[in-house]
């Protein structure tokens, strides 16, 4: 027997009292009253209903306090990351790194809880509540990856590092939307960090971004986006394209790009 | 010129990523063998968003149909008959309802909520206006419910079936409590016209039980209120007007019902209930 997910409560009553309906329908069809089972006066039915909806927002209510705090250490971690844009700041990105991943610890704990303030089966039925949060903290997870590694974070990764599932059958997941929509988020910092790095004196830095901002373009060029918030997210990205690569153009007409490339790997 | 030249090297650049990247040439790139997997997954939960779509969309034609054709028991002797007619229909409705289980079969049922909830809410809509009519009653969550267990098989058969053997496996369509709030609400609509329809065909006891009814079920959102979700609230402001016009229609029947000919009793309500009329000319 197969049970279809976040259903499996009511599954079996209602299989034993459908078969009992279609049985005294099947006998008689035509005498009235016949369906006697689960019977409501209008008013026990409307109290029933309104037991159902004010559970929601107990659950609702519970679900916002999470991911307030959510938010508060997403605001954090961007506060500490920020500083990579300050000349002074270039020069320990690692110690910056170490310190947002400090901060991910709290999110973690955060996280944790968020799972237990909801039937596991629902995550989508409370997927607004966090959607906002879950992608910010995408974007930083994915930031503080490329700042160490230059390269673009796994799914997988930014679910460890918020210690979440990958999968919708192991529970609390992320959604494939939200993983995108903060990796674009991130390629709009990436091109602020392009500008402000050439400020600060770095001429490489805007080269790779640049190479790694084109293969993220190829990459979400290769989905079929609906007419959606992501989409919407996604048409911004060229202008990311675009800045880094008038950014790049600056330092090669002045030969600044390759001077850095020779000396740049130190 | 130098310039132009060279933007225009680095969008060729870019372009040649591109079509690289679509030309699968490009696969052993880490990022791009990702967003394949990702364009796989997005693709597979679009089709099946359509396909929900299509599939809400026929049990909305289906269902108004049904509407429609119960709205005829004013009018005809033997309701019996459209009763059963309606059964059938149900049946249909129901059938691809069975269908949507199916598709959502392992799957979160909210996260792909959008896309049959305008099918589900007219469903209820209709059978709760079936039920109505049959007992006078309003039809509970936990009945509708009940109808939505589907026995599969090689093909989908109504839940319940005798004929059912061994080791099929059971799906279950659950209608949220939203959606059938806000099915009731529609009802509210149906109920209003078929009592201002019935005072037309000169029936004096339908819409005195139908105020009662209706006034049954305003109490049931009052008390709901604003704890409800929006959608329910926006309703709220229609069912008050249904209300009024049922009311209305049993103040007039109660002052003049005993001055006026039946035969033109219709006429007095036409000001207030001409396009419902017509409508029900069409149907």
């Amino acid at each position: 027997m197969v049970l279809e997910d976040g259903v499996s409560k009511y599954c079996i009553i209602s299989v034993l009292s459908s078969l009992e309906i279609s049985k005294s329908r099947n006998v008689t069809v035509k005498s009235e009253g016949a369906e006697t089972a689960l019977k409501m006066s209008v008013t026990e039915m409307f109290s029933y209903i309104q037991g159902f909806l004010s559970a929601e927002q107990d659950i609702r209510e519970d679900i916002r306090k999470v991911v307030q705090i959510l938010e508060q250490t997403a605001r954090e971690i961007l506060t500490v990351l920020q500083s990579v844009h300050q000349p002074s700041g270039f020069k320990d990105i690692p110690s910056k790194c170490q310190k947002a991943r400090e901060l991910f610890c709290t999110v973690r704990t955060k996280t944790g809880e968020l799972k237990t303030k909801f039937p596991a089966e629902q995550y989508y039925r409370y997927h607004e509540h966090w959607r906002f949060v879950l992608q910010r903290l995408t974007f930083l997870a994915a930031f503080v990856v490329y700042l160490e590694t230059e390269s673009l974070v796994t799914r997988e990764e930014v679910a460890k590092i918020l210690d979440i599932e990958v999968d919708r059958e192991k529970g609390f997941h992320l959604d494939i939307e939200d993983y995108l929509a903060g990796v674009l988020i991130m390629a709009s910092e990436l091109s602020r960090l392009a500008v402000n790095s050439v400020t600060s004196g770095d001429y490489g830095r805007p080269l790779r971004i640049s190479n790694f901002i084109n293969e993220l373009d190829s990459g979400f060029r290769l989905l079929n986006l609906k007419n959606d918030p992501l989409r919407k997210r996604y048409d911004g990205l060229k202008y990311d394209v675009k800045k880094i690569e008038e950014v790049v153009y600056d330092l090669s007409i002045r030969g600044l790009a390759k001077e850095q490339e020779t000396e740049g790997d130190k | 010129m130098s310039k132009r030249e060279d933007e225009g090297c680095v969008r060729n650049r870019r372009t040649d990523a591109g079509q690289k990247a679509d030309d699968c040439v490009n696969s052993d790139s880490p990022v791009i063998g990702a967003f394949k997997v990702f364009q796989r997954e997005l693709d597979t939960k679009h089709d099946k968003h359509e396909r929900l779509v299509k599939i809400s969309r026929d049990v909305t034609i289906e269902s108004k149909r049904t509407i429609f054709l119960l709205h005829r028991v004013t009018s005809v002797p033997d309701f019996e008959n459209i009763l059963n007619d309606a059964d059938v229909k149900l049946d249909g409705v129901r059938q691809k309802i069975g269908q949507i289980a199916e598709e959502l079969r392992g799957e979160d049922l909210h996260q792909f909520h959008r896309a049959f909830t305008p099918g589900i809410q007219e469903y209820v809509e209709a059978v709760s206006f079936h039920h109505f009519i049959r007992h006078r009653k309003l039809i509970s969550l936990e009945e509708i419910n009940a109808r939505l267990v589907f026995m599969k098989e090689d093909q989908t058969t109504k839940g319940g079936g005798e004929d059912v053997c061994a080791g099929p496996c059971v799906l279950t369509f659950q209608v949220t409590p939203t959606d059938y709030l806000l099915g009731v609400a529609d009802l509210t609509g149906e109920l209003m016209r078929m009592c201002i329809s019935s005072v037309g065909n000169g029936d004096m006891d339908t819409p005195f039980e139908l105020s009662g009814f209706l006034r049954e079920i305003h109490d049931g959102f009052s008390y709901i209120g604003n704890t409800g979700p929006y959608e329910v609230s926006k309703k709220l402001h229609t069912l008050r007007q249904s209300l009024g016009k049922v009311e209305d229609a049993c103040y007039a029947l109660r002052v003049r019902g005993s001055e006026i000919p039946k035969h033109m009793l219709a006429d007095v309500f036409t000001s207030r209930a001409a396009h419902l009329e017509t409508d029900d000319g069409i149907a």
